[in-house]
């Protein structure tokens, strides 16, 4: 099927011209103003409602903060999330799916130890509707007995499939790892939890858990900022209470030590997970951090990522980045290789943790992260689900679209100096701990050949 | 979009045959940048399963201008992501830069169209990279490329239409230097490819930077492009694989579909059909399937294996679900029967095409709204349909299939003429060794 004569790759890659110079960058213009409406309403709800027309859709994103300490929590937060919109007083489950499809729009909800976040999206002309139906499940979400049965069993298996993901066995046992039995391990209830689950046990987390004050509301997209938080505070008014939404209480500091080998005997790949306490973005550290991190795998152009897969094979990904839980932060270095190459990569992973700090980022490789931060974030921001979630991660912790705008000039002060210091002192790789999820028969004799490392048992 | 309201569109071709899209926007300063070559897995040469994925690694590790790892840091050193990806039918790569960036896009996809540094040391280590690749999304974890790699294979019995795109580690291996000289020659031509320019242009002046980076390029003929057609199965096709990670069983029903094509208006049918049988929980599979009969966990019905408009004919229907131990697949499979004859004998609602059609109504503007999806989608439609505007008239076109229209799509999901891809968990104790042959996906380079 290919041509019958060809070039040569050689003669493919060139030409009689020569190599020719990269353009210079031309004019950059800013982005224009996000107008916006930033607010708390009677019943104690954040609300925060910025113009972006350009389709006619909104973008809805309600944080509730979810954080509870009984054993039983997890499972039933899980169940919750599911049957929330499965039927209220007034629709049963069909009537709010056609509903909300009617006007193009969808609802969705995810809970973690920390919130449980409702996401929806629709035309921009049926946004009463999605407010509606938003208000309806948050005040009088029914939990019919045979959705949460039939949800409980769907969840049970979800969990089995789940639970045969190499990612999933590698994030438990980092956050055992790392946190021991605190609340914020609990991402995925145990299936037994789950069934032992009852009615009456949902509908009592709703009533007490389900609250307006702590949470926030981020509402993006074609709409007018004041007159929809007027339509929001009229159409949740029924939603209230005295109390406030559930904070995860914080979490200890990560501290360095052995890396902890999870055997899963004869896996083809291991999973690669470090971890180190870090800075929250409102540290005025944070964004000289931001960039160092990017420079060691937060970005393709990374050391770690041209090592360990552009030089040496090892991996299809390597990645570094920040997780942000209330008030604090840790950073995650991550990579799945090849069981062969695992001890290898893991090496390497080390040498460039240090080297971070002890060869610290060149001004030219500051200048790149530099220029990468702050275009990508403008590309991320520049739809409306987008900004939504960059939003709604923001007002989470209590930030708005100004820490948005802001971050920019920032990034732009930051000096070369400044990124070599928050490498050198929160990349070292003493303060990192962690786990590898791999075939232990292969991985054990080199680990202990180069130390730090710990075999778990099977 | 309403096709009243059609966003700007401008289309021009070069002296070297290639077509170029322009959509100016400048509601952000952004800028959307990608080129898609006519070339996908559907045509990489037997022995060679894989090539076209492999070869899309390899148009990222320098060119001409450009040393390896010159493409990433440029455009990330911009402030832009990049990424690129294999279809059955075509290869895209695409960048998203702040617009300060638009020539440094249009000179780095220009240098790698004009002359890629193709080297044994770059094809060697992209090999280990993709097989790292496959390892990830196919060969670790439970349902790897289901049903993408592995229902083809029961549907279709030519090698273009059957293979596994990701491809056999065997054939990776084997992969040559002059496969990969032979395979840009012929494929990788202007006249073959579509570039696509969205975002914070100046269009006068976005032709003139076009026209100075591509204009050069030498012309080379276009390839002619096989036909990939042949008969659809005749009777129920049926097959096990065993997955040794799935803790569940799980089935995928294929079937042949209209030409994405010269059918449109039957493929779109088709694709509102999907949407009445999986999408929301009113939809006739979830309400007979997930809660009314329990036989399932997900049931998810599409057109195309990688979503809707990816492909030229011949193209595949798939219905899948996740179930059970104790449901068998018949018991799944007597259930979508009816639900199919039922819709079949009883053309669907007014209702319930109205909210299909307000959700891809809904989608297609989301799409829309995402800079990088918008540049792929106006590239691909100019590519497959060879008319980009086609994309702001979708919304219309499915609100015009009618209950007749979809009822008639519903029939002609025959249960005598499908596949069947039947996935059994292993024992407890599974091996999990690496098997020689294995199995595959595309995906993006990052």
């Amino acid at each position: 099927v290919t041509a019958a004569t060809h070039r040569s790759a050689e003669e493919i890659g060139r030409t009689p011209h020569g190599p020719r110079p990269l353009p210079d960058l031309g004019q950059q213009r800013g982005r224009t103003d996000l107008a916006h409406v930033d607010t708390v309403i009677g019943n104690g709800l954040r609300v925060l409602a910025v113009r972006k027309p350009g389709v006619p859709l909104v973008e809805a994103r309600l944080s509730i903060p979810f954080a509870g300490t009984d054993p039983m929590h997890p499972a039933t937060a899980e169940v919750l999330a599911e049957t929330l919109l499965t039927g209220t007083r007034r629709r049963d489950r069909v009537a709010i799916d056609t509903e909300l499809a009617l006007i193009g729009g969808e609802l969705g909800t995810v809970v973690d130890p920390e919130r449980l976040a409702i996401s929806g999206t629709a035309l921009a002309d049926g946004l009463p509707t999605l407010l509606d139906v938003l208000a309806d499940v948050l005040t009088a979400a029914s939990y019919p007995d045979t959705e949460v049965r039939r949800e409980a069993e769907r969840i049970g298996e979800r969990l089995a499939v789940a639970r045969t993901q190499p990612r999933v066995i590698a994030r438990e046992a980092l956050q055992r790892h790392r946190y021991g039995d605190h609340p914020y391990t609990r991402e995925m209830p145990h299936a037994e939890d789950v069934a032992a689950v009852v009615p009456e046990q949902v509908r009592q987390l709703h009533a007490a858990a389900v609250l307006p004050r702590n949470s926030t509301l981020v509402l993006v997209g074609d709409l007018d900022p004041e007159q929809v938080v007027g339509q929001v505070e009229q159409a949740l008014a029924g939603w209230e209470s005295e109390r406030s939404a559930s904070v995860l209480p914080p979490l200890p500091m990560v501290s360095g030590g052995d890396v902890l080998l999870v055997p899963r005997a004869g896996a083809v790949q291991s999973q690669i997970r470090l971890s180190a306490q870090s800075l929250p973005r409102t540290d005025e550290r944070y964004p000289a951090l931001q960039l160092a991190n990017l420079v060691l795998g937060g970005y393709f152009s990374s050391r770690l990522v041209e090592n360990i897969r552009e030089d040496k094979g090892y991996t299809y990904g390597a990645h570094s980045g920040f997780e942000f839980t209330g008030g604090s932060a840790t950073v995650q270095v991550d990579a799945d290789t090849a069981t062969d190459v695992t001890a290898a990569a893991l090496l390497e992973t080390r040498y460039e943790l240090g080297r971070l700090g002890l060869v610290p980022p060149t001004a030219e490789e500051v200048e790149s992260v530099r220029q990468y931060a702050i275009g990508s974030l403008l590309i991320a921001t520049s739809s409306q689900a987008g900004l939504a979630s960059q939003l709604s991660a923001l007002a989470a912790v209590g930030l708005g679209v100004e820490w948005l705008t802001g971050h920019p000039q920032r990034l732009a002060d930051v000096s070369v100096e400044q990124v070599a210091e928050a490498a050198l002192r929160f990349f070292a790789p003493s303060r990192f701990t962690g786990v590898v999820v791999g075939d232990a028969g292969v991985l054990a004799p080199q680990f202990e050949a180069l130390g730090g490392v710990t075999v778990g048992a099977q | 979009m309403a096709g009243s309201e059609q966003p700007e569109l401008h289309r021009l071709t070069l002296d070297n045959g290639l077509r170029v899209v322009l959509a100016p926007d400048r509601s952000a300063p952004v800028v959307g940048v990608s080129v898609h070559y006519d070339v996908g897995f559907r045509s990489e040469p037997e022995g060679r399963t894989g090539f076209a994925h492999l070869f899309e690694h390899l148009m990222f590790q320098g060119s001409e201008s450009l040393e390896k790892l010159a493409h990433f840091r440029h455009i990330q050193g911009s402030g832009g992501t990049f990424n690129g990806s294999t279809h059955p039918d075509y290869t895209d790569y695409f960048e998203v830069l702040p617009s300060a960036a638009l020539e440094r896009a249009l000179f780095l996809e220009a240098d790698r169209m004009r002359a890629p540094k193709l080297t044994p040391e770059n094809l060697a280590n992209q090999i280990d990279v993709v097989k790292e690749e496959i390892r990830l999304n196919v060969l670790n974890r439970p349902y790897g490329g289901f049903p993408w790699i592995l229902l083809p294979p029961v549907l279709y019995s030519t090698f273009p239409n059957a293979h596994n795109g990701y491809g056999d580690f065997t054939d990776l291996e084997q992969a040559t230097l002059d496969d990969c000289a032979a395979f840009f020659d012929t494929y990788y031509a202007p006249a073959n490819a579509v570039l696509t320019v969205t975002g914070d242009i100046d269009v006068d002046q976005a032709r003139g930077l076009i026209e100075k980076h591509f204009g050069d390029v030498p012309e080379r003929p276009r390839p002619t492009r096989p036909s990939f057609a042949e008969p659809p199965p005749e009777g129920e096709l049926r097959e096990t694989h065993v997955d040794a990670h799935a803790p569940l069983p799980a089935l995928a029903v294929g079937y042949r579909m209209p030409d994405p094509v010269n059918e449109l208006d039957g493929y779109l049918a088709n694709l509102v059909l999907a949407g009445v049988l999986s999408d929301g929980d009113g939809s006739r599979l979830q309400q007979r399937l997930v809660h009314r009969d329990a036989l399932v966990t997900d049931v998810n019905a599409g057109a195309g294996l990688f979503g809707p408009f990816e492909a030229r004919d011949p193209d595949t229907f798939s219905i899948t679900a996740v179930h059970a131990p104790d449901v068998t697949p018949d018991q799944v499979l007597r259930a979508i029967d009816e639900e199919l004859d039922a819709l079949a004998t009883t053309p669907p609602e007014t209702q319930e095409l109205a909210k299909v059609t307000a959700r891809w109504s809904a989608s297609l503007h989301a799409e829309h709204d995402r800079l990088v999806s918008r540049t792929l989608a106006l590239g691909s439609f100019e590519l497959l349909y060879g008319d980009p505007a086609l994309v702001y008239q979708l919304a219309d076109r499915i609100a015009s299939v009618t209950a007749d229209d979809v009822a008639a799509a519903a029939k002609a999901l025959r249960p005598d003429a499908r596949a069947v891809l039947i996935v059994e968990p292993s024992s407890l104790e599974s091996n999990s060794a690496e098997p020689s042959s294995a199995e595959s996906t595309t995906g993006g380079n990052q």
